[in-house]
């Protein structure tokens, strides 16, 4: 198959990419614009990242909205990968299909739903129980995780099904427990996974605003909430500053990801490998 | 003996792991659903203080039971909702659509790639999906702006004379949603392609078929299960979009999600808010069940 590309796909492909990615830079670009109007060049300069490093009320949002996300991609490993594990390697069990459905649904299930049911499951809680006390930290945490968990699920089930099962029915048949099957096999072979699923849920929290939106409460402010109050109105050169900064991070982040993920595709395949052969 | 407690705390183990995040859903995902449903049918002590006076003419003398169904009354009377859902899902399937007639060729052609140059493509794919959502919409604001760039370089170019007006109104919000739903249309595309059999396309083209006929009878049927997947991903979220008809939009563009936040942050309307949710709901519930049918039949066939 391969270098049979036709010109339409090269065409289309070189299309694609620069549909991607001209935004992107041209944003970039226009951080380092002089001008107090985004559009209009008026200069290289980077008076906009000042402006951005001295603004109390940006750091705060950071603060917060690290502190969710760290807190966020833990917890939603730990649950995704349990709901992986379980839906992969645990056959068939009670409430298998309503569990399978509600790890796919938050998937595309609409922001706008999922942040108002949630809303309102806090407001009944706090009339039953009185817990929530109050919406912030907590309340914006629980929500990140409950669809967080989903995506981690996914890498999880793929890495699952794509590693197969040879080398812990060799353990077993070696006379293995169980419980240190899973220690000493399954989990150290997840553990990409694991790290790929806990930096996809740290990104996705760090980026959530409609589901933030529904479940604050004041004071509550999430970096993606600051920024949507702020570029409401239109275009602000600080926030072409704030993205570059924010865009140039996940980049680094995903490109190490992406390194970690394919040494260690390399590696178990030679374990594989050594497994098939003995 | 031995083998009987092994196995018990086997199952054991086996029950903590699906019982954790189990009730997480259960507790999280589903019940608050419930709780919608329930609000839905006008619960007037949950409602805050601008929904109970909305009401209470209403309320004097009748039944209980004459309110329960006002607000899906409300949604059906006032033609507002029922153009709104309209607009959405017409939005909806028609950037679906451009998201297929773009991202099926590139993935394609992705596929089609040397295996360096396809993990490269790849990776370029997946990377604008890890970057904020937010932050993508808004890069479009600069280009589609009266004195964006778009703009500014045609007049420079002497194309036009005045600013063509993009920002603001529908062709933004198709914009929007075709470049930030692309990945979620070449992702599923290309997890099928690759799986396709090569040898098929050469065994038409030995028999005679054209390029064009090949592509008709034999590609695109087989790549039906990534188009239904890809097509789903981008249909489903993108009716109940929020941010992009908000952002891009302006207030001039009819869509549900926006309709839904103003109901509850503006109007502070929940109860209306949980009836218009549940009618999406319902609109996205058979989408929604074809998706995961696939979804389960992908995992099955990887397992």
């Amino acid at each position: 198959m391969y270098n049979k590309r036709s010109k339409f796909l090269t065409f289309m492909v070189t299309a694609g990419m620069v549909f991607f990615y001209v935004p992107i830079i041209l944003l970039i670009i226009y951080s380092f614009n002089y001008s107090k109007l985004v559009p209009v060049w008026g200069g290289w300069s980077t008076r906009w990242y000042d402006v951005l490093f001295q603004s109390e009320a940006l750091w705060n949002a950071v603060s917060l909205s690290l502190r969710i996300a760290i807190v966020n991609a833990t917890f939603a490993t730990i649950l995704g990968t349990l709901a992986g594990l379980a839906m992969v390697r645990f056959g068939r069990f009670r409430g298998r299909t309503l569990f399978g459905g509600m790890l796919v649904a938050p998937l595309v299930m609409p922001e706008v739903i999922t942040g108002l049911s949630l809303l309102l499951l806090f407001i009944t809680l706090k009339q039953l129980i009185g817990w929530p006390s109050e919406r912030g930290f907590t309340t914006i945490t629980i929500a990140h995780i409950t669809f967080s968990l989903a995506y981690v699920a996914v890498i999880i089930q793929a890495r699952l099904a794509g590693m197969g099962q040879t080398l812990e029915e060799a353990a077993l048949d070696l006379g293995a427990k169980p419980f240190r099957v899973l220690i000493d096999i399954t989990l150290p072979r997840l553990a990409p996974g694991m790290a790929a699923g806990w930096l996809l849920a740290f990104t996705l929290s760090l980026d959530d605003l409609v589901i933030s939106r529904f479940v604050t409460g004041p004071g509550g402010n999430t970096l993606p909430i600051l920024i949507y109050s702020r570029i409401k109105t239109g275009l602000k050169p600080d926030i072409n500053a704030l993205a570059t900064i924010m865009i140039l991070f996940v980049a680094a982040c995903v490109a190490i990801a992406a390194l970690i993920m394919f040494r260690q595709h390399k590696k178990t395949m030679q374990d594989e490998l050594i497994a098939n052969q003995s | 003996m031995l083998a009987r407690l092994l196995r018990k705390m086997q199952s054991k183990w086996r029950t903590i792991v699906i019982v954790i995040p189990f009730i997480w859903l259960l507790l999280f995902f589903l019940a608050p659903f419930f709780i919608v449903g329930k609000i839905s049918l006008a619960e007037l002590k949950i409602a805050s203080p601008p929904f109970t006076e909305m009401f209470d003419w209403k309320d004097g003398g009748f039944p209980k039971i004459r309110l329960v169904f006002d607000n899906y009354l409300y949604l059906w009377e006032d033609s507002l909702y029922f153009r709104t859902y309209l607009n959405s899902l017409k939005i909806s399937i028609i950037s679906t659509f451009i998201c297929l007639l773009i991202g099926y060729p590139i993935a394609y052609g992705i596929v089609r790639s040397g295996p360096i140059t396809k993990q490269l493509l790849l990776f370029a794919v997946i990377l604008p999906f890890w970057t904020s959502f937010l932050l993508r919409v808004y890069a479009w604001m600069g280009l589609l702006a009266d004195q964006g760039t778009i703009n500014n370089l045609l007049i420079w170019i002497g194309l036009i004379d005045e600013p063509i007006r993009m920002l603001y109104n529908e062709f933004a919000v198709y914009v929007g949603i075709v470049y930030t739903y692309m990945p979620f249309m070449i992702l599923p595309l290309y997890a099928n392609m690759e799986k396709l059999d090569g040898t098929l396309n050469e065994a038409a083209a030995d028999l005679g078929s054209k390029p064009t006929n090949t592509f008709f009878n034999v590609t695109l049927p087989l790549t039906m299960p990534g188009i239904i997947a890809g097509s789903l991903l981008v249909f489903i979220p993108a009716t109940g979009e929020y941010v992009i008809p908000d952002l891009l939009g302006g207030g001039n563009v009819l869509m549900i999600g926006r309709l839904l936040f103003n109901e509850f942050s503006a109007n502070t309307d929940w109860p209306l808010a949980s009836a218009v949710a549940v009618v999406l709901l319902i609109l996205l519930v058979l989408p929604m069940t074809i998706y995961q049918y696939y979804q389960g039949k992908a995992t099955e066939a990887e397992a």
